[in-house]
């Protein structure tokens, strides 16, 4: 989104950009408005999204220790329990070595953030690229491009990260472009959405009067894909966030005693859960409850942009009882 | 039909050889300091390797395109082994413990297998009759209550959810799953208990993405001219949603399925992690731990292999389901 948009910025002049800088804004404003108002359960996806950004940015003045600080006199500590280095409570309990669960729980929510923004932009990115010029170019670049995609898609996204950190160095780096390569099998909801849009008659009379590729492609394919890309955008997230925990839960992926929320499920959060079940607990909470709040906000996105999903919902409920009305001899009229 | 499946069919060759070249290529890009770290682990393990030995089980030694012809098994190997690669069905030697890797694949594959085929089994029947419910009877309280269960199923992560059900399974019941590994041919019933569990948890976190799709897709069905025909004839209810609009809301849900297939392994390497199962994920898991880049090919071409066929045997469904794909 943000790319497309410094993109749009320079290809058009002041006035206009102006123009669909104001509109863009109103447009933000109503989607806001009619989340709110049409979609309470996603308002509340908005909110966890919300406090899950600003739990990682101000993370290092929310958290009461740092996410490797240790302390053996406070082991294995329930919570709730005071401490006694400073005021205030192990709000979830200390871990095997004497660190404040609750702190890294904040901590990893930088993690999390990072994996799923930069990993869910960089897949998008990779989907647009291959979608767009596969689809627009289309005749027989399409076709072997899209056979490519058919033998990448067979590797399951688990297998690419498994083979993928054992080449390249585990780290959050990696395990984010490892994911980001997701959006060559994800690239076909862009290319469908393209083949569609190419048929228009004014990418046509575009192309005719010669404009140039890059024009038609930025001015008349793109902003028309802007709907679907947002989609994708919020629905792919979720997965990049649990693909991340997965694969450190596995042990493979981003090292302790970095506090990501799947590592520390692993290794001593299984071996001590009978004896410190907190330390099993929070973590896959912490997990559940941001990934729920961005699938809802998701879902919430795409019935708002989604035009063919738009309103007419309800039918089919009232349709039989309507039909049984009419049998019933009281006047109704069809559905 | 018969020319759309042997298309269909023939298809899947161009597929697996760029899938096969796609595993040959990971190979060629191990860094070198990985392969000189490689050999110092290996020092005192069970097969020893200098580099030189260690690019020759590699197949690294020689020129790219001979490499590439010996892996797809269409180029000889020196020294009377002959043609010796995927087509052979030969897929080299752990370079951890030197067994054969195809062998150690089959073994592990009927797990996985049954594992997944659980899964799917208990995911479609969860979903289906809550998805149909949920669309025939929208905007009730049922409706709700097994979407936001969906919604719950997609968020709460796997591995933690079985994490939980092991932890208070055995503080409630004394419940812990078994470490050994109980095959179907000696004791159904253990191993059927053994595989139960995961293959249920994988089941529910697949069950939720396809009771949301059989539910948006019996809606858009259920709002088609032909169903409002089958109500003004009079049919039963039963009849319009089971005759006339599930089988044509199908195909998007089996895509769905088949989709699902990737995200499957996914939970199946998780899951035979969590409950010690001995199949290709946890075989998969160990050869990372090892660097096993010969046991990782491998099992990568294998997963590949599978899912190819199980795409296959999917497309072959629709035209099953729907005629006018049959008579194209």
């Amino acid at each position: 989104m943000m790319q497309s948009k410094e993109m749009f910025d320079g290809t058009t002049d002041a006035a206009s950009a102006q123009m669909t800088e104001r509109k863009r804004r109103f447009f933000l404003a109503d989607f806001f408005i009619r989340l709110v108002r049409e979609k309470p359960l996603a308002t509340v996806g908005a909110v966890i999204v919300l406090v899950l950004l600003i739990t990682a940015v101000f993370a290092p003045f929310l958290a009461p220790d740092g996410f490797n600080e240790t302390n053996a006199y406070a082991r294995l500590q329930p919570p709730l329990t005071e401490r006694a280095d400073q005021p205030g409570r192990y709000w979830m309990g200390t871990d095997n070595v004497g660190r404040d669960i609750f702190s890294r729980i904040i901590w990893g929510a930088q993690i999390s953030v990072q994996v799923g923004l930069y990993a869910t932009l960089l897949s998008v990115a990779v989907s647009v690229l291959i979608g767009v010029t596969s689809g627009f170019i289309g005749g027989r670049f399409d076709m072997i491009v899209q056979r490519f995609v058919d033998g990448w898609m067979c590797f399951p996204g688990i297998v690419v990260l498994i083979v993928g950190v054992t080449i390249l160095s585990p780290s959050m780096w990696t395990i984010i472009i490892l994911l980001s390569l997701g959006g060559i099998g994800g690239s076909r909801a862009v290319r469908g959405p393209v083949i569609g849009i190419k048929e228009n008659m004014y990418v046509q009379a575009a192309i005719a009067t010669g404009a140039p590729t890059r024009w038609v492609l930025l001015r008349h394919i793109l902003p028309n894909i802007m709907a679907p890309l947002i989609i994708i955008f919020t629905t792919r997230m979720p997965g990049m966030i649990l693909a991340e925990a997965g694969i450190s839960f596995l042990g493979l992926g981003i090292a302790p005693p970095a506090p990501s929320w799947g590592g520390m499920l692993s290794g001593p959060g299984m071996t001590y859960m009978y004896r410190a079940p907190w330390m099993a607990i929070w973590p896959g909470v912490a997990l559940s409850v941001v990934v729920y709040g961005i699938s809802v906000f998701g879902d919430g996105v795409r019935d708002i942009l989604d035009p063919r999903l738009r309103g007419g919902l309800g039918r089919y409920a009232v349709a039989p009882k309507k039909i049984k009305k009419a049998r019933n001899g009281s006047a109704g009229e069809a559905a | 039909m018969t020319g759309y499946v042997v298309r269909r069919v023939l298809l899947i060759f161009p597929t697996l050889l760029i899938a096969s070249t796609i595993v040959f290529i990971v190979i060629r890009l191990i860094p070198g300091d990985v392969i000189d770290a490689l050999v110092d682990e290996r020092a005192g393990s069970a097969v020893e390797y200098d580099r030189a030995a260690l690019e020759a089980a590699l197949g690294l030694d020689v020129a790219i395109h001979v490499q590439f012809g010996r892996w797809l098994g269409v180029v000889p190997f020196p020294d009377g082994v002959g043609f010796n690669g995927i087509l052979q069905g030969s897929l080299g030697k752990s370079l951890w413990q030197g067994y054969d890797v195809t062998d150690a694949l089959m073994r592990r594959l009927p797990v996985t297998f049954e594992l997944g085929l659980m899964a799917i089994v208990i995911a479609v029947l969860i979903s289906f009759p809550v998805g149909i419910y949920s669309a025939i009877r929208q905007e009730t309280w049922l409706d709700y209550l097994g979407r936001s269960i969906a919604i719950a199923g997609l968020a709460i992560p796997g591995f933690w959810l079985a994490i939980m059900v092991i932890l208070y399974g055995s503080v409630l019941w004394g419940w812990s799953p078994p470490i050994i590994y109980i095959p179907l041919g000696e004791d159904p019933l253990g191993n059927l208990e053994q595989f139960i569990i995961p293959a249920a948890l994988m089941g529910l976190a697949m069950s939720a993405t396809n009771m949301r799709m059989t539910r948006t897709m019996m809606l858009e069905v259920l709002r088609q001219d032909y169903i409002r025909t089958a109500w003004a004839k009079g049919l039963r209810e039963r009849v319009v949603v089971v005759r006339h609009a599930l089988k044509n809301a199908m195909i998007p849900v089996i895509t769905i399925i088949g989709m699902q297939l990737p995200i499957m392994v996914g939970g199946a390497v998780i899951m035979e992690q969590i409950f010690n199962l001995p199949g290709l994920g946890r075989l998969m898991v160990d050869a990372a731990g090892r660097r096993d880049y010969t046991v990782l090919s491998g099992a990568m071409l294998l997963i590949a292999g599978v899912i190819l066929a199980c795409n296959l045997l999917i497309d072959l469904s629709y035209a099953w389901l729907d005629p006018r794909i049959r008579y194209r």
